[in-house]
């Protein structure tokens, strides 16, 4: 299958408390190769085997959350059609001019009914994964420098108006339902998986009165033993971890949630299914939510609806 | 090592704690099932007190959940704060429900899903 138009996650910006602290916790607990700092004092992380310049960006500010959620186009010409078809749907876009963001082109940026910004490129520097495109290697040391993910995989975003969202992510973007949660009516989705790609999700929505949160933003791992590994690393560096390490019945993935010193929430997982466009969307009831949530308790805890940033 | 009480004028619960671990840390050693302890770093808000009498230290919190006002007036987030001496608080963020449930004098019992 070639993959055309939005190709997959590119970056998030991250508003964090105390950008020191950050740096800190990003670098060298979460394992993320630090790749610049801009002139309004934002810095710039990949996952070591990322081959692009930067795929999450930390800014100082006075509350924690999310700035941006952004995807990569395959091409400008992909990039202008999804300007035009946006704005023929009726949102409203903007074009942020290239080097805004280091080493990065020109982005569309639109707003979800759910309030979160999310923005569309086509170019952003390959700085590579530290290894050569002839013959390389396997992995790099950067692969076992703290938890080490091998990417920025997915997010978890909270707010209203969920169907108006997915509805302009599916008809004008390419994604496809993966998987989905209904509220007791039957009819209503509580929470929807979507993908771009083969990935099991790509953006995942839970329904909220407030808009533009974050619940999560996630990095994969290699393997279960690479998670546990994560929880010794959060252990030893104090992390606050929400819960985990344990299974997702939706999207079947091994996790763990936990916190960054902001109070950002991240998961550190492996595994998950290949999704394909063709397939039928999995459904689950709202009295079996806790299963699909978390596995193995089998019920959600406190915080999974009522902490976000 | 200084340690402390705090008193949670809520439920009348008192607990010791020292200046090395947070005000929430106390509360969630008290054990109350479903206390909600949420992001621990000033993020997420649920765990927002006001501190009635006492002093203590604190650390940056989101203004999403602590106003100026809130922070002048003593209404601060329980995971940033460290006491200096005995302190009196009163819980006001979403963890008051799991603080008042299971407490002496439990108020209504609130459903759990969903939130």
């Amino acid at each position: 299958m070639a993959m055309k138009g939005v190709l997959r996650p590119g970056h998030i910006q991250l508003r964090v408390l105390d950008l020191e602290e950050s740096v800190k916790f990003y670098g060298d607990v979460l394992g993320l190769v630090e790749t610049g700092r801009d002139k309004q004092g934002r810095v710039y992380f990949k996952a070591w085997d990322e081959r692009d310049h930067n795929s999450v960006i930390l800014r100082q500010a006075d509350m924690a959350g999310v700035d941006f959620f952004a995807f990569k186009v395959d091409g400008k010409a992909a990039l202008d059609k999804f300007d035009a078809d946006l704005r023929a749907y009726g949102l409203a876009t903007e074009r942020i001019a290239a080097g805004e963001l280091l080493e990065t082109g020109e982005r569309v940026r639109f707003e979800l009914p759910t309030g979160h910004k999310i923005e569309l490129y086509a170019e952003k520097t390959d700085v590579g994964n530290g290894m050569p495109y002839l013959n390389p290697e396997a992995w790099t040391p950067a692969a076992e420098h703290g938890i080490a993910p091998l990417r920025m995989d997915h997010a978890l975003l909270y707010g209203p108006d969920i169907e108006k969202a997915q509805a302009i992510l599916v008809d004008v973007l390419g994604f496809y339902l993966v998987e989905h949660v209904l509220l007791e009516d039957g009819k209503t989705d509580l929470a929807i998986w979507l993908s771009c790609s083969t990935k099991a999700h790509d953006l995942a929505f839970v329904r909220h009165a407030e808009p533009g949160k974050l619940h999560h933003i996630a990095f994969q791992l290699e393997s279960w033993e690479k998670v546990l590994r994560a929880a010794d690393i959060m252990a030893m560096n104090k992390v606050t971890i929400d819960i985990g390490p344990t299974r997702h019945g939706i999207t079947r993935g091994t996790t763990i949630y936990a916190f960054d010193p902001s109070g950002n929430r991240f998961e550190t997982y492996s595994g998950g299914y290949s999704s394909y466009p063709d397939w039928k969307p999995i459904t689950w009831t709202i009295d079996e939510v806790g299963r699909g949530i978390f596995y193995h308790d089998r019920k959600l805890n406190d915080a999974f609806l009522s902490v976000v940033t | 090592m200084a340690n402390f009480t705090v008193t949670i004028e809520n439920t009348n619960e008192v607990f010791r704690t020292s200046d090395r671990n947070t005000v929430l840390e106390g509360m969630a050693a008290l054990g109350r099932k479903g206390i909600p302890v949420g992001c621990s770093g000033g993020g997420c808000g649920v765990c927002k007190i006001e501190v009635l009498s006492g002093t203590y230290r604190k650390r940056v919190m989101s203004r999403a959940h602590i106003s100026v006002e809130d922070e002048e007036s003593h209404r601060v987030l329980a995971c940033r704060i460290w006491a200096t001496s005995d302190l009196r608080l009163k819980v006001i963020g979403k963890i008051q429900r799991s603080v008042s449930r299971g407490a002496p004098e439990a108020g209504a019992a609130q459903s759990p899903m969903p939130g």
